[in-house]
């Protein structure tokens, strides 16, 4: 608590000088020739002690703007600078941060991620003996506020949200956090953090706190105990580590198991020029992207079920899965929301698409817009509303409300994808066993895309849906034994029965081959 | 419109009027004063212990009943005039049916020990019984020990949830060993230790003698038949159920220990039926009880009669028997019979194996002659219904059995799996040379 305590108020704290010298670095850094923001810069900012990012802030936001001002009205088009304030001040930010977090980042990382894991830790390791013996421990979910929508978790809610908005729109404030990580980032990459670096390794080190309390948690279940290594591995490995080696090794930034359209931005033009000038490697990442996309996704959901992206590989699913652990009763199991669920994450997919497309004829015509549309500003309103609110702000802020996978079932256009293959064309199923079902309701409660697992048990029915993720809770959760995943033959994979096994077999015959 | 009401809004009256829209567009009421809407029994226990909410313990959200036409009544019926075919319910309005579906389930049983009555004594059956449960037993502070009477499984039950609240619990057990008369012995005392290392106070032999009422009528202890006094503030009635048909007594309708049925789920009277807990047949089916106080059942005889009532009149013939429980943290099914030490038949031989180290172990019994396979109890390992049901249809030796035991392994994947050591022990005991054949797709799905 102490060390999210120091992280947060952090943002504001922090002593920036910026000099002559920054200056010239950031003219030269993003090519800027408008003397106006330069000249105001040396005489409002050079050499003053800035204390907490704010007041600089504010100070370089009006610079910039008064001198894009002057230079529209100048018509001086090739002076208006279009690096965004945001990024503007982050960037002189880092470079001026001269205050105590900026000269003791071994320290202040212990006082923030060390206090945090050590806290998180503390918290979580006692369970090995607190819950006893081995078995499913769900005592008390519904009692504690913090688990059960409580103020705690209305606490939460505004933290992770707050986060979502820094890091996305005001990342500025964000600069302090950089610090904490320069010297590991300088030890990856070989350059200093930025914001993104932050998140990424922040997002990592709360996923292995959290994997240890699904370790503990599901001790008696080899399923979770293996899925959770393996989201735990492509975390850290793919999506962090390999990444900021490659930028090490002067190739591009790329993580090998993003597939697109979750990785939306893969046939942005930016992105397909910088993957086709950077040789070999930038080819060989162009082609795995079409293929991981188009053949390894499919087949791979042929075989296993979408649960092998989503439940083992995926970083939203990891985060969801580790972090989002406690909260995974929460997502609506209505017919409505179901309802809801179909429209919203198809029509992402069809906005995913349609964008893509256009971005494509873009690249290939060279024409900026389609249909009189801009597909410039297509794009950005997808980022804006599909990659940052969705995803960032609502997926995972909204964790302690509706449940941790509200980006993975309203929004994420990969599993609407996957969950087409999984649903027509897949060997996986949850197979219910016969007639056990008691219809207690814990399948349901707990699954964290809101399928109502228990309507197919207590009717002896397989699931066969194209939101599961495979999480493997509901089988664990099951007091009697009726849940299994399972890989198996499509015959017999969707078995619509009336009259459950165990009654008169003539019955179960007259009824259900009807 | 023919008019079909039902009483009772549990599994087995859910499950008739369920099938009964499927298959037709009678008018349908199905009257309790439980609850609005159907709950799973079952899953009471876990509100309590705050895994779910009671509302999801719900297996249709509220407009489901609408949206199907089935009309629900909330109230008590007080007396059933089968002359006209009429209900009187509490609140005095009459109900007209064509066809009467008594589905009222079952009561704890109470042996009239003294102070049975007390504030502070209770079952654990009902919506009502949970709501009572929260307030008597919210915390330890409130409830410092609670009393637990009767070694069944809604005993070990109400254990389960008052300890997931750190309330010390004495529970009292009529038998030598926890449900010995059901399981074999073996089986029962794992279970026997799993109560005690989830620090129960689990006393075998001994039998209630008397519940004490401090000055406000409040329970304040009990003595037991050993002569110990233990006090406690809440005291659990488990001894059993038995079918809650008091309000048929004049009625006219053939009672015994439930309402007395035949094999159609008839009673003596035309147009009236009985099923689930409060049924009993006049002649036990196979080696079933005549009254079988068991959700699958239930469902079963929802299941047969709905097609009786649109016209298709069938015998309600279960198939082989099968259930399930969960002691605590271990699972527990069955398929076929194993009977206890006690209750065992003349022919019936037990194979046992259990894990040096975990909580897990089953029971195969056998025809001691023919060396058929009857039946599995397993603990800790999940088995599949479908592949067992087979077997006993197919008259199986326990040696094939042995042999195709992957076949019916349905444990999440990546589990340990035993088979082997199993088998390993039955070669040694049976001078056996079997080994396990791989789990096969094509063999689990011969005939589904």
């Amino acid at each position: 608590m102490i060390g999210l305590a120091i992280f947060t108020t952090i943002i504001f704290t922090g002593r920036f000088k910026v000099t002559s010298a920054i200056v010239q670095e950031v003219v030269i850094e993003k090519n800027i020739k408008s003397e106006i923001f330069i000249n105001a810069l040396n005489t409002e900012v050079v050499d003053i002690q800035y204390n907490g990012i704010g007041s600089l802030s504010s100070v370089v936001t009006n610079a910039l703007e008064n001198a894009n001002a002057q230079h529209r009205k100048d018509k001086e088009y090739k002076k208006v600078i279009y690096v965004g304030s945001h990024d503007m001040v982050s960037l002189i930010g880092k470079k001026s941060g001269n205050g105590f977090i900026a000269q003791n980042k071994g320290l202040m990382w212990f006082l923030t991620f060390g206090l945090g894991i050590i806290g998180a830790l503390m918290f979580i390791i006692p369970n090995v003996v607190l819950l006893g013996a081995k078995g499913i421990k769900n005592d008390g979910i519904y009692h504690e506020n913090a688990t059960n929508r409580g103020w705690i978790a209305w606490l939460v809610f505004i933290f992770l949200v707050g986060f979502y908005l820094v890091l996305y729109f005001y990342a500025e404030y964000a600069v302090n956090w950089t610090y904490l990580v320069d010297p590991i980032s300088e030890a990856l990459s070989g350059n200093l953090a930025g914001h993104w670096f932050v998140y990424g390794f922040m997002y990592c080190t709360v996923m292995t706190v959290m994997a240890v309390r699904m370790y503990i948690k599901y001790r008696h279940n080899m399923y979770q105990m293996v899925r959770t290594t393996s989201v735990l591995f492509f975390q850290i490995v793919f999506a962090f580590l390999i990444p900021e080696i490659m930028v090490r090794l002067q190739m591009p930034y790329y993580d090998f198991k993003n597939a697109f359209p979750l990785d939306y931005d893969f046939f942005f033009q930016w992105n397909l020029k910088s993957l086709i000038n950077s040789g070999g490697i930038g080819m060989f990442i162009l082609i795995w992207g079409i293929v991981l996309t188009l053949i390894v996704v499919p087949v791979m959901v042929y075989f296993f079920g979408k649960r092998w992206y989503c439940s083992w590989v995926c970083g939203c699913g990891g985060l969801a899965e580790t972090l989002g652990d406690p909260y995974r009763q929460h997502s609506s199991k209505s017919l409505l929301s179901w309802k809801v669920e179909r429209w919203i994450v198809h029509l992402v997919l069809v906005f995913a698409v349609t964008m893509t497309l256009m971005t494509l004829y873009s690249f290939f015509t060279d024409s900026g817009t389609i249909l009189g549309i801009k597909t410039q500003s297509v794009q950005n309103t997808y980022s804006l509303l599909i990659g940052a609110i969705f995803a960032g702000v609502i997926g995972t802020g909204f964790y302690p409300i509706f449940g941790n996978r509200v980006w993975c079932r309203f929004g994420c256009p990969l599993a609407a994808y996957l969950g087409f293959v999984q649903r027509f064309k897949s060997r996986f199923r949850i197979t219910t066993n016969g007639g056990q079902c008691i219809s207690c309701g814990n399948c349901s409660t707990y699954c964290e895309q809101g399928i109502d697992v228990r309507a197919y048990a207590q009717k002896g029915e397989n699931i066969v849906r194209s939101s599961c993720v495979g999480c493997g809770v509901c089988s664990a959760v099951c007091p009697r034994g009726v849940l299994k995943l399972e890989n198996g033959p499509l015959e017999g994979r969707i078995n619509p029965t009336q009259v459950l096994l165990g009654n008169d077999v003539d019955l179960m015959e007259l009824v259900n081959k009807k | 419109m023919e008019h079909i009401v039902i009483i009772g809004n549990g599994i087995s009256g859910v499950t008739t009027a369920r099938h009964i829209r499927k298959l037709s567009d009678k008018r349908i009421t199905i009257i309790s004063a439980e609850t609005d809407y159907f709950f799973s029994r079952t899953a009471l226990m876990y509100a309590y212990m705050g895994h779910m909410k009671f509302e999801h313990t719900q297996p249709y959200e509220n407009w489901f009943w609408k949206k199907n036409r089935i009309e629900l009544v909330n109230d008590f019926v007080e007396k059933v005039d089968h002359q006209t075919k009429k209900l009187k319910l509490r609140n005095g309005t009459d109900i007209n049916y064509d066809s009467l579906v008594l589905a009222t389930g079952s009561k704890p049983n109470k042996f009239g020990w003294p102070g049975q009555d007390l504030d502070g004594v209770q079952g654990l059956y009902s919506k009502q019984d949970l709501d009572k449960i929260e307030l008597n037993a919210p915390d330890n502070k409130v409830c410092k020990r609670a009393v637990i009477v009767g070694g069944g499984l809604i005993g070990i039950e109400l254990a389960e949830m008052l300890r997931s609240r750190d309330i010390p619990v004495t529970f009292l057990v009529r038998e030598s060993s926890f449900w010995n008369g059901v399981l074999p012995s073996g089986e029962s005392e794992m279970i026997n230790e799993h109560i005690l290392e989830h620090h129960i106070d689990l006393r075998l032999e001994t039998n209630l003698a008397e519940i004490i009422p401090d000055e406000n009528g409040w329970v304040k202890a009990v003595t037991t038949d050993k002569g110990d006094t233990i006090e406690c503030n809440v005291v659990g009635l488990t001894a059993g159920v038995s079918p809650n048909v008091a309000f048929l007594k004049e009625s006219g309708i053939e009672l015994g220990r439930g309402i007395k049925v035949n094999r159609y789920l008839e009673t003596n009277i035309k147009d009236i039926y009985a099923i689930g807990d409060c049924a009993e047949q006049h002649e036990p089916i196979g080696n079933r009880r005549p009254i079988e106080a068991v959700w699958y059942t239930g469902r079963m005889m929802g299941e047969t009669l709905a097609q009786t009532l649109c016209g298709n009149r069938i015998e309600y013939k279960p198939g082989h028997w099968f259930n399930s429980a969960k002691f605590l943290d271990i699972e527990y099914q069955t398929y076929g019979w194993v009977f206890s030490d006690n209750g065992k038949k003349e022919y019936e031989s037990h194979f046992h194996w259990r894990h040096p180290k975990e909580k897990i172990c089953i029971t195969v019994a056998y025809h001691a002659e023919s060396n058929q396979f009857l039946g599995i109890n397993t603990f800790g390992i999940r088995m599949r219904h479908e592949v067992f049901d087979r077997w006993l249809t197919e008259n199986q030796s326990v040696s094939y059995v042995m042999e195709y035991l992957k076949d019916a392994n349905f444990d999440p994947e990546f589990y340990t799996q035993y088979e082997t050591d199993i088998i390993k022990k039955f070669n040694t005991e049976m001078g056996t040379t079997i080994t396990p054949k791989k789990k096969s797709w094509k063999r689990i799905f011969a005939t589904t």
